[in-house]
């Protein structure tokens, strides 16, 4: 089979993305006309003197739908990200940061530190969430016999719905009316109302994270025929299994303290990706990264604008489009034992 | 004489048991070795351990290098591995299979392969006689086919030591001659090739040497012709055998049974 050179799939996603950033902020209640977008983006950079939109516009554009729709973009390709490298990492399709209870671990750390009044402090305690729920998933998947796709599977909805109900009764506990509200459409996975800080927060995390998860491609291919044979190619099978299992606790942990627990982006996107991509992870990760944040821009702007003026949490969107695509994974895998 | 690989006192321990005691053997440089004993005697676990993939007591050196304090990649980039069994879920085809044997020499931000590195996996797939395959998903190829795939991927590293751990499993006669043919024919272009062999009659016809495992120690080693005899036969793998002379090429040819 022939498959489309790196640089033509790169840069058609890239122009996918950026049309699919400029043209979800277009998106809302306010009419706004991609033209003056780019304005508005010209004059904050300090392109143009002066912004021919208006203030209003201006505030609409650059303070309300231009950080969401950037962070939008940022968790998808975290999700994608760490989605990709926890199926080549642990050799189970059915792998991804929600279903290894990641996400969950996440939130419950965020929602403690929240409640506890270090509202600040949330990456902090999502990212210790995340690493200590990917610690008790390993353990448990060791406990049941070593790992396989069904045991990690079934070792992550367990800590999952662990961490599930301790964060339940976390805010049962101490979260009272508004608070609780907002908990709760937090929890199913929502970007409403993230600001200039948070995005950045989420950018910096992709950067500083992904990074090095991204650069790691090659060794993730060694990995195709298991570890003794990514050792025997050169690959330092322990240290690349710590760095990289540290980097998507730490980028899911940030993730899940700007938009929640956001299921099934991060199965779904690299499994598409695939589809065009193959296994070979130095053009699978960049590909469903891109693949990523223009799903999570779509998804965002759905969860913002089909119900207006009410916002639909975007995780909802994502489980009703992202379940049965893994109902047909699962099928596809049948094997899977 | 220092060129070649050469094992002193290699010790394995898995959980306490051991499974190599004091191992010590040579493979000369353009000579084919043929790792032969019962099953469980430990031959995949001294491959291992001769690539550093397993912690072990003892000295490895290859052409007066030590592989043991040598790092990963500096080994990989002249030693190459093939498995007793490649499987795996990841769609690739056959040449990107045979291009993950470039990945030691690759740096980490190239994400497109380099027409040199395309080169030499050309040359590997035609080696194996697989340039009709290239582009086929590897899980669509039969057992066969995988492996000879897999000895192309070792090929495309360019190992100046080779080690295939049963690399005949799975093939047909044609091909299995085919393939110890194509190894005999890299050997004696220069490399280390040390191979495990169930077959007794082909690591007769076609190896330079063998090393003879039996519960986790050398139980003899040299050219085939002294290695195998009878008693050593009935010693190690409890059989009565007969040792035959080929015809044609004078190899020795050993006609088994089983006791009394």
């Amino acid at each position: 089979m022939k498959r489309p050179t790196l640089a033509v799939l790169i840069s058609s996603l890239l122009a996918l993305l950026l049309a699919s950033l400029v043209l979800a902020v277009t998106f809302g209640p306010a009419d706004i006309a991609p033209s003056e977008v780019w304005q508005t983006i010209g004059y904050h950079l300090g392109l143009v003197a002066e912004n021919p939109v208006g203030r209003l516009r201006d505030a609409i554009i650059w303070d309300l739908r231009l950080p969401r729709v950037l962070a939008a973009a940022a968790v998808g390709a975290g999700l994608a990200l760490c989605g990709a490298v926890m199926q080549a990492l642990t050799r189970n399709p059915l792998a991804d940061p929600y279903l290894l209870g990641l996400s969950s671990g996440a939130s419950l750390g965020a929602v403690a530190f929240l409640l506890a009044g270090a509202a600040l402090l949330m990456p902090l305690g999502a990212f210790v969430g995340a690493a200590a729920a990917m610690g008790l998933t390993l353990l448990v998947t060791q406990l049941l016999g070593g790992a396989t796709p069904t045991r990690a599977i079934l070792a992550g909805i367990s800590i999952s719905a662990l961490a599930a109900a301790a964060t339940s009764f976390l805010i049962f506990w101490s979260a009272t009316g508004d608070s609780y509200r907002e908990i709760l459409s937090w929890l199913m996975g929502s970007l409403s109302g993230v600001v200039w800080s948070e995005a950045l927060l989420v950018l910096a995390a992709l950067l500083l994270a992904g990074l090095p998860v991204l650069l790691s491609g090659r060794s993730l291919d060694a990995f195709a025929f298991g570890d003794t044979a990514a050792a025997a190619l050169g690959v330092d099978v322990a240290r690349l299994r710590w760095l990289l299992l540290g980097g998507t606790a730490l980028l899911t942990g940030v993730l899940v303290s700007i938009g929640g627990a956001i299921g099934f982006v991060g199965l779904i996107v690299p499994h598409v990706a695939r589809l065009v991509t193959g296994s070979r992870h130095r053009v699978l990760l960049p590909v469903a990264m891109l693949l990523g944040a223009s799903f999570m821009v779509w998804t965002d702007t759905a969860a913002r604008s089909l119900f207006e003026p009410r916002e639909l949490p975007v995780g909802i969107i994502t489980a009703l489009l992202g379940a049965p695509i893994f109902l047909l994974v699962l099928l596809r895998y049948r094997r899977i034992t | 004489m220092s060129a070649g690989l050469v094992v002193s006192g290699v010790s394995v321990q898995l959980g306490g048991q051991p499974i190599l005691s004091g191992i010590d053997m040579r493979a000369a440089s353009g000579t084919m070795t043929g790792l032969i004993g019962p099953n469980g005697a430990g031959k995949s676990t001294l491959m291992r351990a001769i690539l550093g993939l397993l912690p072990h007591g003892g000295s490895v050196t290859f052409d007066s290098s030590d592989l043991v304090t040598l790092p990963r990649r500096a080994r990989a980039q002249f030693t190459a591995f093939v498995e007793q069994n490649s499987d795996t879920d990841a769609r690739l085809t056959a040449r990107e299979v045979v291009m993950l044997g470039r990945i030691p020499f690759q740096p980490v931000w190239q994400a497109s392969p380099a027409p040199h590195d395309l080169s030499l996996a050309e040359a590997a797939l035609t080696a194996v006689g697989m340039t009709a395959f290239t582009d086929r998903l590897y899980q669509t190829l039969s057992g066969g086919e995988q492996q000879r795939i897999q000895i192309a991927r070792a090929l495309a590293q360019q190992p100046r030591l080779l080690l295939l751990d049963e690399p005949t499993n799975h093939l047909d006669v044609h091909a299995q001659l085919a393939t110890l043919d194509l190894l005999r024919q890299r050997a004696h272009a220069g490399a280390t090739v040390l191979l495990a062999l169930h077959d007794l009659n082909l690591a007769a016809s076609f190896c330079d040497s063998l090393v003879v495992l039996h519960g986790g120690r050398v139980a003899a080693a040299g050219p085939p012709e002294t290695v195998l005899t009878p008693a050593l036969l009935r010693q190690v793998y409890g059989v009565d055998a007969a040792i035959l002379r080929h015809p044609g090429t004078g190899r020795p040819l050993i006609a088994y049974g089983l006791p009394g």
